[in-house]
């Protein structure tokens, strides 16, 4: 292709400047997510905590969760889970998924 | 509407959110800025090529630009512009001289084109405003799941590229062929997921103002952004913009892929908009921005200076234009003409400024932009569940003294 002309040798590296041309290609750096999820308000979801940290995270971060409206009760928590499994295709086992959606509707 | 966001950028001390047990992972404090509505507590975050901007969410990157950038001007500057992913295997290595865009499908001749090769054909130039279908998500009632956004995921910027007609009539558009898709570089973290992909209509591909865009503000599309090639849809919302653009199929039979045919649906009808908390029969593809404008140079809850009061913003509309912007100072009862600025085109954010007199008391400021079509805005908010292209009436209430 016309202008892809490669720039190896440092010798180069002003007339690479020059032409715009770059032997490296162009990286970037993403800070790391620090959101955490919700404690378990009680013993009973801490099955359903750890199945969010383990299986949630692996598509988005807690954030993601964290934000949503706040208070919409289990049936909106419910959706949320079988929407992630349904349409996105989260491979969660359908136990887990009810954890984690007893859990979310618990701590959010 | 802003909650006096300006002012809360500049109170809350690093200080004291530092004691507050909020951090990055290598320790430094971030400030964190509360959207006015529930759970929407957002850190500012600097992500590299990127000012602080408001993190919605870190995996996907989603960063909401601070209302208080779109009072610095009509164009929205690339380190300040919104950022929204879907799936989160974004691109974090990118050879800008390996880089090719295909061109395939319905066409005489599959294209495979460098970056060299598009910026050595003729150029375009337009000005157009881009805006997530969810902004302003968060000021919902009854809210809806989704990124919950307050009214900075839009902005404003420069495009340079070639437009997809030119690139469409190279490779040679076949008889038959209706629709044109997209793809790009992201995708998603299980295969199992559905990638990403939009479809235009071929006219609508073919309209000489669609682009293939690699400049945003004379500079580089910012990497997070698209970098190093994105689609351009003038006056339609950011969901049709594919960033990392790497893939074009011309279709003989409408794309039914999940982004066109079961997200980013709208209610068919006038006002996109059902009964709150209500499902619509019928649904269709969102398309076109309806009509908006908003106050920024006063926000929530300000104090100002009793007397005449200076007042400027923005406007915008889905191509149209913006005919004309009106305040009112006595909650939609008399209305008086702004005066337009700058007309950087019609898909451009339409700067305006006005003076109201304020008499010392409470007043709640609105503004309301009507299009060349002759849109203009509810002063009641519509719903629909998705909760996308929220235009009501703007209001800020600011004090007199």
């Amino acid at each position: 292709m016309a202008s892809s002309t490669p720039c190896f040798a440092a010798t180069v590296a002003a007339l690479c400047a020059a032409s715009g041309a770059r032997a490296a290609p162009d990286t970037y750096t993403l800070p790391e997510p620090t959101a955490q999820f919700r404690p378990s308000p009680d013993a009973g979801h801490a099955a359903g905590f750890r199945a969010a940290q383990e299986n949630c995270i692996t598509c988005h971060s807690a954030d993601y969760i964290a934000m949503q409206p706040p208070k919409k009760g289990q049936a909106f928590w419910d959706a949320e889970v079988m929407k992630m499994i349904k349409v996105y295709r989260a491979p969660i086992a359908e136990d887990q998924a009810k954890a984690i959606a007893a859990y979310l509707g618990a701590a959010y | 509407m802003d909650l006096g966001r300006r002012d809360l950028l500049k109170g809350v001390g690093a200080a004291t959110l530092a004691s507050a047990g909020i951090g990055l992972s290598d320790g430094r404090a971030v400030d964190r800025v509360p959207l006015p509505f529930g759970n929407g507590e957002r850190p500012l975050v600097a992500y590299p090529g990127k000012r602080p901007l408001l993190q919605m969410t870190a995996r996907p990157p989603q960063l909401e630009t601070p209302f208080s950038v779109f009072d610095e001007g009509a164009l929205t500057p690339n380190d300040a512009f919104f950022v929204r992913y879907h799936l989160a295997d974004i691109p974090t290595e990118i050879d800008r001289q390996a880089f090719r865009v295909v061109i395939q499908g319905q066409v005489e001749r599959p294209l495979s084109l460098s970056l060299a090769e598009l910026k050595a054909m003729p150029q375009t130039e337009l000005v157009a405003v881009n805006q997530c279908s969810g902004n302003s998500r968060g000021f919902f009632e009854p809210r809806m799941a989704g990124g919950q956004l307050a009214n900075g995921a839009m902005g404003c910027a420069r495009w340079t590229g070639v437009p997809l007609k030119s690139v469409l009539d190279k490779a040679g558009v076949r008889a038959g062929a209706v629709q044109v898709s997209f793809e790009g570089l992201d995708g998603p973290v299980l295969p199992e997921t559905p990638d990403f992909a939009k479809a235009l209509p071929l006219d609508h591909a073919r309209d000489g103002q669609v682009m293939l865009a690699w400049g945003m503000n004379g500079q580089d599309l910012p990497w997070l952004n698209g970098f190093p090639l994105r689609l351009v849809v003038p006056g339609f919302y950011g969901t049709y913009w594919v960033k990392h653009l790497n893939g074009i199929t011309v279709l003989d039979k409408p794309f039914a892929g999940f982004w066109m045919t079961s997200a980013y649906r709208i209610p068919d009808n006038a006002c996109a908009c059902t009964e709150p908390g209500k499902a619509p029969d019928k649904t269709v593809p969102i398309g076109r921005f309806n009509v908006r404008s908003f106050l920024t140079n006063l926000t929530e809850g300000a104090q100002v200076k009793a007397g005449r009061v200076a007042l400027r913003g923005i406007a915008f509309d889905g191509g149209s234009g913006i005919r004309s912007v009106e305040i009112s100072t006595d909650d939609g009862r008399t209305w008086a003409p702004a005066e337009l600025g700058q007309d950087l085109g019609r898909y451009a954010f339409r700067p305006w400024t006005a003076d109201a007199d304020l008499a010392p008391g409470r007043h709640a400021l609105r503004v309301r932009a009507t299009g060349n079509d002759g849109d203009t805005q509810p002063m009641e908010p519509r719903w629909n569940p998705a909760g996308y292209m929220r235009n009501v009436v703007e209001t800020t209430r600011v004090r007199a003294a």
